[in-house]
């Protein structure tokens, strides 16, 4: 079969995680691969958690957060992505989330409405310190445990190293896990001794330092939290089991310049550490060199043809696209050198900017078979 | 024009990708060469400053790029033991706490704490009056800041922070911070654009979102990368009509390359105007330096650009 060069990396896979560092394509990457496994017959999600709701924008659709939507299959076939599955999309709201399940998780109405009106969740359930990338990944596994997609890809956060994502919700699921939370559960300095001798002076020298309601807080945080927080840890523990699974597969997305390509290395080095499935890297914005137009008869010609002044300036622009594409050559050099004979698909640069359905269409079938 | 030279702080965000280190050490070195004495800033372990001025990782102090000119990368974790160090006045008190179990849990559940002392620690390099011992004080610090919503993130932590600590030295210092970088006059947020679509749509809405969250305003943005556009109207028709001619195989590539790369040239213009028309702030344009590795020459020509414009 001729197939697309990611064909057998997706297939039998239900989880597809786009990573990358930050303006590579990876939005357009996750949204093209999913218009192409909507096209090539499976019932497939796009989540994505991008704070500037690109997605939303590729697809044509409102701002929305945490709603399934569907993409209308006239809109598809207008951008020749029809097909016989479907394409639902859906921008994630990291603190919608979070409410969502300390709504789900409290035992009762109190703690729930203590935890959502206390500061310091307030703050964490925003849009620092790796709530973003963990609330992503229990969207996901609510959406893969609720059955009804064939696939879900999923659009990481923007992050510079491309780390953050693998590493903060073990970070927060640690933080959050009950043993740590018990030893501060009903506190106070007395509730501290377990961290061995001297923690209530430890305590009382923070307070100096931070200002008590920060500690009050806290304690409250902890408090209401407490109770809940097993089951944060479970979820978290199996989000990162699926993950690892046959069931799931991992794309990274870079751009062929050095920078990118160096960050897409080192993460999929630590992808390997952590035991996650490396499925291919995706090298966007390709620039290819301008073939067979070089050598002294075609100069003649050109200058013949347009005259002297206006062959060179085309001379130049040919020396310009080469001298780049030569370069984008030799980083995916380095990076199939890396990578030792795993899939690395080079997508060209496209004419204009991708930011439409018609523009993933094209993406999409230099990806996948979309028939 | 604006004096964007004469502020204390510069602070470089905008879309990933689009050159914002590249625009950091660019600005850095022209106000170096302004006769500023500068420190130019990244921050969460990127090490990617450095490499543009082709040296070793700066790390966690003041490294010399040249006389007048340095380079720091600040790490949170580093941040807070220095942070514990002030607050404390106590070397072995703060390697006590900040070793401590306590502290670590602490530190994790105090959401903004690694950007606190982040922002915090820049604010520190930028004072007249420093607190580090031995240190001389700059005209201007310039931070290579993340990405959009990170570095909002980063430039709201004072002020949520003092919002969450509501007394005590925490929301005192906080304030402070807070009053300093939302000031106009001592702190600068600018913004790296490119002149394609999905860049300028994220640019126009940072600007409303500097507005809306953080009640500041974007004191000009750098439309970064733009191609040259070699051929006008007549020519790229000269060139058209070249092509509808049969020229050979060779001639046709090199015709269509030059007619592709006028296009583009042509939407970035066309995206630079809507860029302009949509923002408040002042727009300054950069070149594309038509090769990868942006290199010391490379910065060095975008400083003369920026020297001249700015």
């Amino acid at each position: 079969m001729s197939g697309g060069p990611l064909d057998a990396v997706l297939a039998g896979r239900e989880v597809i995680v786009c990573a990358g560092s930050g303006g590579v394509g990876k939005t357009t990457t996750a949204a093209a691969v999913a218009a192409g496994l909507a096209a090539g017959g499976r019932r497939t999600i796009v989540l994505t958690i991008d704070p500037a709701r690109r997605l939303a924008e590729s697809l044509g659709l409102p701002d929305a957060g945490n709603e399934e939507i569907r993409v209308a299959e006239d809109r598809l076939a207008a951008a020749g992505l029809a097909g016989s599955g479907e394409l639902w999309a859906m921008t994630l709201d990291a603190k919608l989330t979070f409410d969502e399940l300390v709504a789900r998780t409290a035992p009762d109405a109190e703690t729930r409405d203590t935890v959502l009106a206390n500061p310091i969740y307030r703050q964490l359930s925003g849009a620092l310190a790796g709530s973003q990338e963990y609330m992503a990944m229990e969207k996901l596994y609510e959406l893969h445990a609720g059955g009804r997609y064939d696939a879900l890809v999923l659009d990481t956060p923007p992050s510079r190293n491309a780390l953050d994502f693998l590493d903060a919700p073990g970070r927060l699921s640690r933080f959050i896990d009950s043993r740590s939370l018990q030893l501060f559960r009903n506190s106070g300095r007395a509730g501290l001794g377990i961290f061995g001798r001297g923690a209530g002076a430890v305590m009382a020298v923070l307070e100096r330092a931070t200002g008590v309601d920060l500690l009050r807080d806290l304690a409250e945080f902890f408090n209401a939290f407490g109770g809940m927080a097993e089951g944060f840890g479970d979820r978290a523990r199996t989000v990162e089991a699926l993950l690892a699974s046959e069931l799931a597969t991992f794309l990274l997305v870079t751009s062929p310049r050095a920078a990118a390509i160096a960050d897409a290395a080192f993460f999929h080095g630590k992808l390997d550490e952590a035991g996650m499935p490396f499925g291919a890297m995706v090298v966007n914005r390709v620039r290819e060199p301008v073939a067979a137009a070089h050598g002294e008869a075609v100069s003649k010609e050109l200058t013949a043809l347009l005259g002297e002044s206006l062959a060179r300036k085309v001379a130049r622009d040919v020396a310009d696209r080469d001298r780049l594409a030569a370069r984008d050559a030799a980083n995916i050099e380095r990076m199939r050198a890396e990578l030792g004979g795993a899939p690395l698909v080079a997508v060209p640069e496209l004419p204009g900017d991708v930011h439409d359905l018609a523009g993933l269409g094209v993406v999409a079938r230099l990806l996948l078979d979309v028939g | 024009m604006d004096g964007l030279l004469d502020r204390r702080l510069i602070f470089v965000t905008g879309k990933g990708g689009v050159g914002k280190t590249t625009v950091a050490a660019a600005l850095a070195i022209a106000a170096h060469r302004a006769g500023r004495r500068t420190l130019v800033c990244e921050v969460a372990d990127q090490e990617r400053l450095a490499a543009a001025f082709g040296l070793p990782a700066a790390g966690f102090r003041e490294v010399e790029v040249e006389r007048g000119l340095n380079a720091f990368s600040v790490n949170p974790e580093d941040a807070i033991q220095e942070w514990l160090r002030y607050q404390l006045r106590s070397r072995t008190l703060a390697g006590l706490l900040g070793g401590s179990r306590v502290f670590q849990y602490l530190a994790t559940a105090a959401p903004g704490l690694a950007e606190m002392v982040t922002i915090g620690k820049v604010w520190e390099l930028a004072q007249l009056q420093r607190k580090t011992p031995g240190s001389a004080p700059y005209d201007l610090v310039i931070v290579d800041a993340p990405a959009t919503g990170h570095g909002i993130a980063l430039l709201g932590a004072p002020r949520t922070f003092g919002e969450i600590a509501r007394v005590g030295p925490v929301h005192r210092q906080a304030r402070i911070v807070d009053a300093f970088v939302r000031d106009p006059e001592t702190t600068a947020v600018v913004a790296v654009a490119l002149a394609e679509e999905m860049p300028v749509t994220e640019t126009l809405e940072l600007e409303r979102r500097v507005a809306t969250e953080l009640d500041a305003r974007l004191a000009r943005v750098f439309a970064n990368a733009l191609l040259p556009d070699r051929l006008s109207g007549s020519e790229a028709g000269a060139l058209e009509a070249a092509l509808a001619d049969g020229p050979s195989d060779g001639a046709r590539a090199a015709l269509t390359a030059s007619l592709a790369a006028h296009q583009t040239a042509r939407a970035q213009r066309s995206q630079l105007g809507r860029l302009k028309r949509g923002l408040d702030a002042p727009v300054t344009t950069l070149p594309h330096l038509l090769t990868h590795d942006v290199g010391r020459d490379g910065l060095d020509r975008l400083a003369a650009k920026l020297g001249r414009d700015l």
